[in-house]
């Protein structure tokens, strides 16, 4: 009874959402909006074809190793600067210069230096998701707790063993916030090389949809980067929830004291 | 000068005892982020000076830094500032306006909350340049489009933290404001307002970082005025150093726009623990 409950808190509202979709596209066709029907089919028939193969894998391809690219360099960079406290000072107004200028600007400049090819692509959404995860890297390993680190000084521990089991995990939480972030810019940043600059891919498919007029297949590439989006946050979700396990579970007992 | 040999005596016994004691700037940390953005700036010149990278694709940090001053005096590039900063802010603030709206009444409401979840934890991640096809059909090369994406992207940051604001609310001062009579509206104001304001404040600032990247970005794609579609005109054109200038202005708007909404963030929470206890530490 309880989980049918729940179930029906999930599902009555999108439900509810797509029988009006449906009621209001009924009458009259509305050029601009498709049927539910008519979308579905589009989808199917749009999508599940050589389009699969020739723009959904590589975009989700170059995708994964920006994203991937940027989060080893951000931990690796982050732990650097911010163990060593005359480096932090030295390079922290400059990243921050860095982070500020909005990521999609480095379009233009990236195609100049490096041409359209793919790993301009892949250089741009590296070079945008690189600074949440560099910065939030730099601010957690700096606020690594002092009785822990001195303990560990104490017994001994220091090098590659203090970065994995002192370092690494007090800075966890604010990695995976900057983790977050780079991952939904990431996703933007995929989608707008490709409409920028371009011959083939998701976000060039999508805009070449809206220049020939072709609505339900547009919207249909919509459908597609919305589910694209959905899935990485549920993975990332669930990857937090396995990573962050312990730092949940403190957090429970200091709220609760 | 006496004071500030002071502090840094009293500084270096800190520092000896504990190497992570927190936020304060220690002396001359200004001086070294300073010597820092220098050094960046002395390597970019030296780049193309080198020929590592050709001048014709990467010009001078002094060339860039010419231009950006030559840009400064000129009023089409205050034009186009001011038309990217105006889809910034009306696309802010109608976000912000909708999901405070949105964000009470669904966050006052337990059964509202679950009911809107599966919906809200769906459309959140759909990325808003998703939408700028379709922006580009229903509006054309206009400030809407810039506007509909600004606004979606916005809204859900804004969104997410007014929930968790208000889900925060302490139930034994809200029963409390309840025995001594205070109505519903008054309970808003007094009780569930003050309690997600923090919240709010910081989806305020996330928002505003987001509505500036998705606002360059319709200029650069969709090409409605402002300051992106000049860096895709100054690119397109081959004025180079024209396009470095104003990327490196869009970094200093970036900049600008994080001071001031952590010192907004700072005013309207002066009254509030986590704002005080840094004053007092």
């Amino acid at each position: 009874m309880k989980a049918l409950k729940t179930l029906g808190y999930v599902l009555a509202l999108p439900v509810l959402l797509v029988l009006l979709w449906w009621a209001s596209t009924l009458g009259a066709v509305n050029f601009f909006v498709p049927t539910p029907a008519a979308l579905v089919q589009k989808f199917a028939q749009t999508w599940f074809g050589p389009r699969f193969f020739s723009d959904v894998l590589p975009s989700i391809g170059r995708l994964l190793v920006g994203v991937v690219a940027a989060i080893a360099i951000g931990v690796v960079g982050g732990v650097v600067i911010g163990s060593v406290r005359w480096l932090r000072a030295l390079l922290e107004p400059t990243l921050e210069f860095f982070r500020a200028i909005p990521p999609p600007v480095l379009v233009p400049v990236l195609m100049l230096l490096m041409g359209i090819t793919d790993s301009m692509k892949i250089a741009v959404i590296i070079s945008g998701c690189v600074w949440p995860v560099l910065l939030n890297t730099i601010e957690g390993v700096r606020a690594v707790d002092g009785v822990l680190s001195d303990s560990a000084h104490t017994y001994g521990i220091s090098g590659w063993a203090r970065v994995r089991y002192l370092v690494l995990p007090s800075a966890s939480p604010q990695i995976l916030a900057g983790v977050r972030q780079s991952l939904s810019l990431g996703l933007i940043l995929m989608v707008i090389s490709e409409m920028f600059a371009s011959s083939s891919g998701l976000g060039f498919t999508i805009v070449q949809f809206q220049r020939s007029f072709a609505i339900p297949e547009m919207w249909s590439g919509i459908v597609v980067l919305g589910l694209l989006g959905v899935t990485m946050s549920f993975i990332f979700q669930w990857a937090e929830r396995n990573i962050l396990r312990w730092y949940h579970g403190q957090k429970e007992v200091e709220n609760a004291a | 000068m006496s004071a500030d040999a002071l502090a840094t005596g009293g500084r270096t016994t800190r520092a000896g005892r504990g190497r992570r004691t927190g936020k304060r700037a220690f002396p001359g940390q200004r001086l070294l982020g300073l010597a820092g953005i220098l050094g960046f700036l002395a390597t970019w010149e030296l780049i193309p000076r080198l020929g590592l990278i050709d001048a014709k694709y990467l010009p001078p940090a002094s060339e860039v830094v010419m231009a950006l001053v030559r840009d400064l005096g000129l009023t089409a590039f205050w034009v186009s500032v001011g038309e990217t900063m105006k889809a910034w802010f009306l696309g802010l603030v109608l976000a912000i306006v909708l999901a405070v709206v949105l964000g009470f009444v669904i966050g006052s409401s337990t059964f509202l909350r679950r009911a809107t979840n599966s919906t809200v934890e769906f459309l959140r991640p759909i990325p808003s340049v998703a939408l700028i096809p379709l922006a580009v059909l229903l509006f054309g090369v206009k400030l809407e489009s810039s506007l509909m994406l600004i606004t979606y992207a916005a809204f859900w940051q804004v969104l997410i933290q007014v929930l968790y604001g208000v889900a925060d609310v302490d139930m034994v001062a809200n029963n409390t404001a309840k025995t001594y009579g205070l109505g519903p509206l008054a309970r808003i104001r007094y009780v569930v307002f003050p309690t997600a304001l923090p919240y709010l404040m910081t989806g305020v600032r996330l928002a505003a970082t987001v509505a500036l990247v998705l606002a360059i970005t319709a200029e650069l794609v969709i090409g409605s005025p402002g300051l992106g579609r000049e860096i895709a005109l100054a690119q397109s054109g081959g004025a180079i150093s024209g396009m470095y200038a104003l990327v490196l202005a869009t970094g200093l708007i970036g900049v600008v726009i994080n001071a001031l909404m952590r010192l907004i963030e700072k005013k309207t929470l002066s009254w509030h623990s986590s704002v005080r206890s840094e004053v007092i530490l």
